[in-house]
């Protein structure tokens, strides 16, 4: 993160401390974004660990009154792009939480795993995933989330709406990918799209 | 955030691809929440705690996670 800002005065210990209160108070978000993204409940958290440094770092750039947690999740996505590049994650699946909830749709005979949607959800393009993570799961409107992946609305409505499509088809059709996500689909639909996602938007950092 | 209205702002205005939220939808805010919900694992507050600690000139490099709040 360097677009070689002018040196910042030093924040008073106030400001930093109530930097830090919302940078705390915006973690349990960060940890549900994040595990949404890549699945894996440890791999998330270090993903978390990895943004709280990186904002840290970078305090003086937060004007205060505005979104933490929309500053906070640009930090996050990019450093999990930038981690996905790297290979770090392979849509790995952790059986956790979502394997115990069922989701009763009402006039539906089949309830839905939890755990098979979040499936689904990791064999989306990652711009189509946080597109729905962002809108579908995080409250943000369609602007706020253009915003925080730096592209224009039109482009996250259509996001959201192939996202949606695609879990409805997948869900709808029993097709979701079973447990190891070690799976080819996944990992190959979330390299094809990486690149895209990367080019056309640079670390942009504005709340 | 909580639960606010489950198709409000995907069903008004926006008369394209996507008019009704699908079934499904209350699941990913279920996901999510889920996990807004756990309890904070220590290791954040304490990463939280020693940044603080340490004077903010040093250098931002975000790679150096190593301090011991790993896992979980």
């Amino acid at each position: 993160m360097s677009d070689g800002g002018q040196p910042a005065p030093a924040r008073s210990a106030s400001d930093k401390s109530d930097f830090k209160r919302e940078l705390t108070g915006v973690v349990p978000h960060l940890r549900a974004f994040a595990r949404g993204l890549c699945g894996r409940p440890d791999l998330a958290d270090d993903l978390v660990q990895e943004t709280l440094l990186k904002a840290w770092a970078a305090q003086d750039r937060f004007e205060p009154g505005t979104s933490m947690r929309a500053w906070t999740f640009v930090i996050l996505r990019n450093a999990y792009l930038t981690d996905m590049r790297r290979n770090r994650f392979r849509g790995e699946y952790d059986e956790g939480v979502a394997e115990r909830i069922l989701i009763e749709p009402a006039g539906q005979e089949e309830p839905i795993h939890l755990s098979d949607l979040h499936r689904a959800l990791l064999t989306l393009p990652a711009e189509r995933r946080e597109a729905l993570l962002l809108v579908g799961a995080g409250g943000f409107s369609y602007e706020e989330a253009a915003a925080i992946c730096g592209c224009a609305v039109g482009t996250i409505k259509s996001r959201v709406g192939r996202a949606r499509a695609a879990l409805s088809e997948m869900l709808a059709s029993g097709a979701v990918p079973r447990r190891s996500t070690d799976d080819e689909t996944a990992h190959r639909a979330i390299l094809e799209e990486l690149d895209m996602v990367s080019s056309g938007n640079g670390v942009s950092t504005r709340g | 955030m909580a639960s606010n209205h489950p198709q409000g702002r995907n069903g008004s205005g926006s008369g394209n691809a996507q008019r009704r939220a699908p079934e499904w939808a209350d699941g990913l805010k279920q996901l999510y929440d889920s996990v807004v919900e756990e309890d904070l694992p220590d290791a954040f507050r304490d990463l939280l705690d020693r940044l603080e600690a340490t004077p903010t000139t040093r250098s931002p490099s975000g790679d150096n996670d190593d301090q011991g709040a790993g896992g979980r």
